[in-house]
């Protein structure tokens, strides 16, 4: 055990450097970022002013060290729009930002879940039908128009909840059913295929043979093998909804940090930008790493091999 | 003796004959009800967009500032002279939809073709070489997933501008894990098989081993994963548009036109439907076009 959560923390280091690197340089891309900064009609001693103020004239590895020793202290630089610390901006906005993905994963994870026990119980049913057609849907429509619909129906039509802003609780159930449902259907499917092998195993056969309760022998003994793949969909799941609630975030106007990572991109703050995209890479680094620990643990078979 | 192995097997071929792996593939094609519904739509769309200057009723771009927001021929109002309605500026929206499949569909194929180039090849190399060589296509791929994929499309299209081919070419650079990740094991699966040790017997080069052996017989994976992507390239491409900083006005791209719909949202929501079902259909063909080329060429793997 000990030694294969020191190779995992190994990759993950290498992988966390890499991508801090790559959020880094990002932006810096494109090459001219003094010049955007500047404006498009700056004449060329402005550039150089502003490249000399932000420090962007220096070589690109003496500006990725000095950002990532100060970000190691916790400076994440300042915001080159708003002028407030980078880590401050973050720290503000992650909380709805988290409340959202919390709630989303809740809501796929409990109906998948959920679907795909009853859809492989039931296999080739109508329930299993219904629950595969809901996963294909869920799949396949873009959640921002999911979103807007959801907003002509309960915010227009019936008013029943709110569209827009993030003070109370009920802000959050649109973008919750928004964006749980199209991260819904990998739990359901996953669920099912896990199920389905499981109940075919001889030691369901055994159970069942010996007379257990159908209820029993489906959550007692099936689920809890079938449900071992779902360890790790919950940990990429949420690292993609914290960079992925975005376009969910800008539909319902929540003030988290994927609004502000669009609005930062738009203005080329250039600081907020990379503090974001790295601090959600790191965040899913670390909850990839923890399933994998999880699962090790949870199955022998994966640490020995 | 051989003439008499002959006749028995000539008098019974016609019924005792198998079929072709081909002509199972086919006939459980033609069996398929997702396969056939999806690759119909996906098809129709694909005419559509190629023939959109002769079916399409009008210039998608022209304004006619007299006929702003003309609701659709079934709604209050309407008319065929505007089948589907009209848009904030008069343009005919039946004629936008229709080039708007031109936008999806050259993302979807670009997107999912170069991004299928990327992951292809580093799945067979990190799957045949296996060692350092395959650890390090999975170090790449690690990289790849950590980062969040829609933030750093939002960023490039912000350099790099909306153009399509921006769009194809950052999308293509984006979503290439997965066919890595799917082509890497079934090329671990195959990479000892007899035939491959047969040719490897006969001399063959490395790169002719993974070109004309392998590459073959893992292509029915990777079709199913380039339906996935050119799907997610697809929802993607109108997602960026949407925000703003996908296709730029005026190119009619679907979502882009349930950007421009937004503020029309509570009197004239055919603005935003249209173009989203419009969107939701196409990538739903696409989907299951690939669920049914899975159940098709390797249905012991459907659940």
């Amino acid at each position: 055990m000990g030694q294969f959560i020191f190779r995992r923390l190994i990759i993950a280091v290498f992988v966390s450097l890499t991508v801090s690197v790559i959020g880094f340089s990002l932006l810096r891309l494109s090459g001219d970022l003094a010049h955007q900064l500047a404006g498009d009609d700056a004449r060329p001693a402005q550039v150089a002013d502003v490249a000399h103020r932000y420090g962007l004239d220096r070589p690109l590895y003496v500006q990725y060290v000095d950002w990532a020793g100060n970000a190691l202290t916790g400076n994440l630089g300042r915001s080159l729009f708003t002028n407030e610390p980078v880590s401050e901006l973050i720290g503000e906005r992650i909380g709805v930002t988290l409340k959202l993905a919390i709630f989303s994963i809740l809501f796929a994870a409990i109906i998948g879940v959920t679907l795909g026990v009853t859809a492989a119980v039931r296999a080739n049913s109508a329930i299993d039908r219904g629950a595969l057609a809901l996963a294909v849907f869920g799949q396949a429509i873009p959640n921002f128009w999911f979103g807007l619909i959801l907003i002509v129906v309960f915010g227009v039509t019936l008013q029943w909840l709110p569209i827009s802003g993030s003070d109370s609780l009920l802000n959050f159930v649109l973008p919750t059913v928004t964006l749980g449902f199209t991260v819904m259907p990998p739990f359901m499917r996953l669920t099912r295929s896990g199920m389905l092998d499981v109940l075919n195993a001889d030691y369901i056969r055994t159970a069942r043979a010996k007379g257990l309760l159908p209820h029993t022998v489906i959550f007692k003994h099936a689920l809890r093998n079938a449900i071992l793949p779902v360890v790790s969909l919950l940990a990429v799941t949420f690292g993609f909804l914290l960079g992925g609630s975005v376009i969910v975030e800008s539909v319902f106007a929540l003030n988290g940090i994927g609004l502000l990572a669009f609005q930062s991109i738009v203005r080329a703050d250039f600081p907020v930008v990379q503090a974001i995209i790295v601090f959600v890479s790191f965040a899913y680094i670390g909850l990839t790493l923890l399933a994998d620990i999880v699962n090790a643990w949870l199955d022998p078979r994966i640490r020995l091999a | 003796m051989v003439a008499l192995d002959n006749a028995v097997t000539d008098s019974t071929a016609e019924e005792m004959r198998w079929p072709s792996p081909f002509a199972v593939m086919r006939r459980r094609a033609l069996h398929h009800r997702g396969l056939l519904i999806g690759g119909a739509w996906l098809l129709l769309m694909i005419l559509v967009a190629v023939l959109a200057p002769l079916i399409a009723p009008h210039d998608p771009y022209e304004q006619d500032l007299t006929a702003r927001l003309i609701e659709p021929v079934w709604g209050m109002g309407g008319s065929w002279a505007h089948p589907l309605g009209t848009d904030a500026l008069g343009r005919d929206y039946l004629s936008r939809i229709i080039f708007g499949a031109r936008v999806s569909l050259i993302v979807g194929f670009g997107a999912s073709f170069i991004s299928g180039l990327i992951g292809v090849s580093l799945g067979l190399i990190g799957g045949y070489f296996g060692g350092r060589t395959d650890g390090f296509v999975m170090y790449l791929v690690n990289v790849k997933l950590a980062l969040p994929g829609i933030l750093v499309a939002l960023s490039l299209v912000a350099m790099f501008g909306g153009s399509i081919t921006a769009l194809v070419i950052i999308l293509g650079f984006l979503f290439w894990e997965r066919y890595a990740v799917v082509t890497r094991s079934a090329t671990q699966q195959i990479r000892r098989a007899e035939f491959v040790l047969a040719a490897q017997a006969c001399g063959a080069s490395r790169l002719r081993i993974i070109v004309g052996e392998i590459l073959p017989n893992v292509l029915n994976q990777v079709i199913v994963v380039a339906t996935l992507e050119m799907a997610i390239a697809i929802l993607v491409e109108a997602a960026l548009s949407f925000l703003g900083l996908g296709t730029q006005p005026p190119t009619p791209s679907w979502g882009l036109m349930v950007s421009e719909g937004r503020n029309f949202i509570f009197y004239k929501p055919y603005l935003i439907e249209l173009p989203g079902a419009a969107i939701f259909l196409l990538v739903m063909a696409i989907n299951m076009l690939g669920d049914g080329v899975r159940d098709v060429t390797a249905p012991e793997g459907r659940n």
